[in-house]
């Protein structure tokens, strides 16, 4: 489902943020990129959700080449950013309609879509409502109706459960197990909680510096060690929290290339 | 359906949408020029003629209306909004050409409803002439909001509110839109021909005044089609931008 072969991002300045990353995912998967702030893994997603063209290297992303045809990419992938999308003003529904009619869907179609997504994360009653009136973990959970309104095979989730409750972040992980059971969805998300990686995802990805350290199951990766704090520490020889001692300076230097946009 | 074409109509159909919601913005936008009609208007009356004033309150209201559409792109760019949308098959020019559709769509609101206090004041422009009138300020609100929202992409959004509403002020006096630019000293006047905005003025005095084949129409229609063509251009440049 995605395929990726040395991609490379170097903003203007020359801070290398992303350097030669090979990543393989493949259909029904859910797979977490870990790392810890400043690895580069927004940089990563948004260059394979086409917001950010590589500097170098190539991928595949759900049957589409990156490069050559990103609109063919787009039309198939669904993205769910740190910080959502939601208009403040506007009544939820009527921007999420919008959302769909601009994948291509007909008008009744994108409304049965609509209608049927809000039904299925308990949000229609909300959907009268301006962004503005929602609480953060109703945004979240619009946020994801945004990303699989128009019925996507592969999900980009940027930080999902940032600012979430613990009971939010377990329909999340349910939300997310379901879908794949019953649509076969792909997903790759970040996350710098090793908790969360490890209960949502079936495969992990650590990234550090911009570029893939490691890569497993989470048992693999806990490896000897006891939690995968432990097992970060053992593979990159810092803390995941702190960052550690003596990386501060260049976890800095890549953290303002990642906040780069399109 | 064209792809461009239908998703610009979706776009533009959101956005008229929501404009029409909320009315209080799209009468606050129009509120400075409507206060020199109702304030200054009288007065100005007494040495010169509506048909004089009105145009060049028209130009004020697009500069203050269009010329800030671009407000509703910081604020999209900053909730996500704009992201998440690119992130959509929908090109970018149709999110770009629907939006400043929507923008000119609420300048024409406005201008007719200015036109239409103008009326109640003394204003006595020919019906054909105020159409045409019209029809250049839409092509206006066309190059002004695309224009708008690029700077808006462009310029570090917490400076885009002060720096732009500053700007509109010396276009505004520069147009000639309160006082006609021929009786400006030399180097104004000169100043005033650097700026599109004068020529705009000029051609839709001239068409109040029930002039429709002159010089200063010909070149009024021009500027603003060439500021149109231009602004829509650049606009789609910079929300092509960094388009993978």
């Amino acid at each position: 489902m995605i395929m990726t072969s040395g991609l490379r991002k170097t903003f203007e300045g020359g801070v290398e943020a992303v350097r030669g990353v090979d990543l393989t995912v493949r259909a029904g998967e859910i797979v977490a990129l870990l790392g810890p702030n400043g690895a580069s893994k927004t940089t990563t997603m948004r260059m394979l959700t086409t917001l950010l063209r590589p500097t170098a290297g190539t991928a595949t992303v759900a049957g589409r080449d990156l490069l050559t045809d990103p609109r063919g990419v787009r039309g198939r992938i669904g993205y769910v950013s740190q910080g959502g999308g939601i208009a403040p003003a506007e009544p939820v529904g009527e921007q999420l309609e919008l959302h769909a009619l601009l994948y291509g869907m007909r008008p009744a179609a994108a409304r049965r879509r609509v209608a049927e997504t809000l039904e299925r994360f308990g949000l229609t009653h909300l959907a009268g409502r301006p962004g503005a009136a929602l609480s953060g973990g109703q945004r979240r959970r619009f946020d994801l109706a945004f990303g699989l309104v128009h019925g996507p095979s592969l999900l980009f989730l940027d930080e999902p459960t940032t600012g979430l409750d613990p009971q939010s972040r377990a329909d999340l992980a349910d939300h997310l197990r379901r879908l794949r059971a019953e649509e076969g969805l792909t997903v790759l998300l970040t996350t710098h909680y090793l908790d969360e990686a490890d209960a949502l995802a079936d495969r992990l990805v650590v990234v550090d510096h911009g570029a893939v350290i490691a890569e497993g199951t989470p048992a693999e990766i806990r490896g000897g060690a006891g939690t995968l704090d432990e097992a970060f520490l053992a593979l990159t020889g810092r803390s995941l929290r702190d960052g550690g001692p003596g990386t501060a300076g260049v976890a800095g230097t890549v953290g303002a290339g990642e906040r780069g946009t399109a | 359906m064209n792809g461009v074409l239908r998703e610009t109509w979706l776009v533009l159909r959101y956005n008229v949408r929501l404009a029409l919601r909320q009315r209080a913005g799209m009468v606050f936008s129009a509120l400075q020029p409507l206060l020199y009609l109702v304030l200054f208007g009288p007065l100005f009356a007494a040495v010169g003629t509506w048909e004089v004033l009105v145009p060049g309150l028209l130009v004020q209201l697009g500069l203050f209306s269009a010329g800030l559409a671009g407000f509703g792109v910081v604020f999209d760019a900053r909730s996500g909004v704009l992201e998440r949308l690119r992130v959509t098959p929908a090109h970018r020019a149709a999110l770009l050409l629907g939006r400043v559709l929507g923008g000119s769509l609420t300048l024409l609101l406005q201008s007719a409803a200015l036109v239409a206090v103008g009326y109640a004041f003394g204003l006595r422009a020919p019906l054909a002439g105020v159409l045409a009138g019209l029809v250049l300020m839409a092509l206006l609100g066309i190059g002004l909001a695309a224009l708008s929202n690029a700077i808006a992409l462009v310029m570090n959004p917490d400076l885009f509110a002060p720096v732009m509403s500053t700007a509109v002020v010396p276009l505004t006096l520069l147009s000639g839109a309160f006082l006609p630019m021929s009786m400006a000293p030399g180097w104004l006047d000169a100043l005033s021909r650097v700026t599109p905005f004068r020529y705009v003025v000029e051609a839709v005095r001239e068409l109040f005044a029930g002039r429709y084949l002159t010089p200063a129409v010909a070149a009024g229609a021009a500027v603003t089609a060439v500021l149109a063509a231009v602004c829509v251009a650049a606009g789609t440049r910079v929300f092509n931008r960094e388009n993978a």
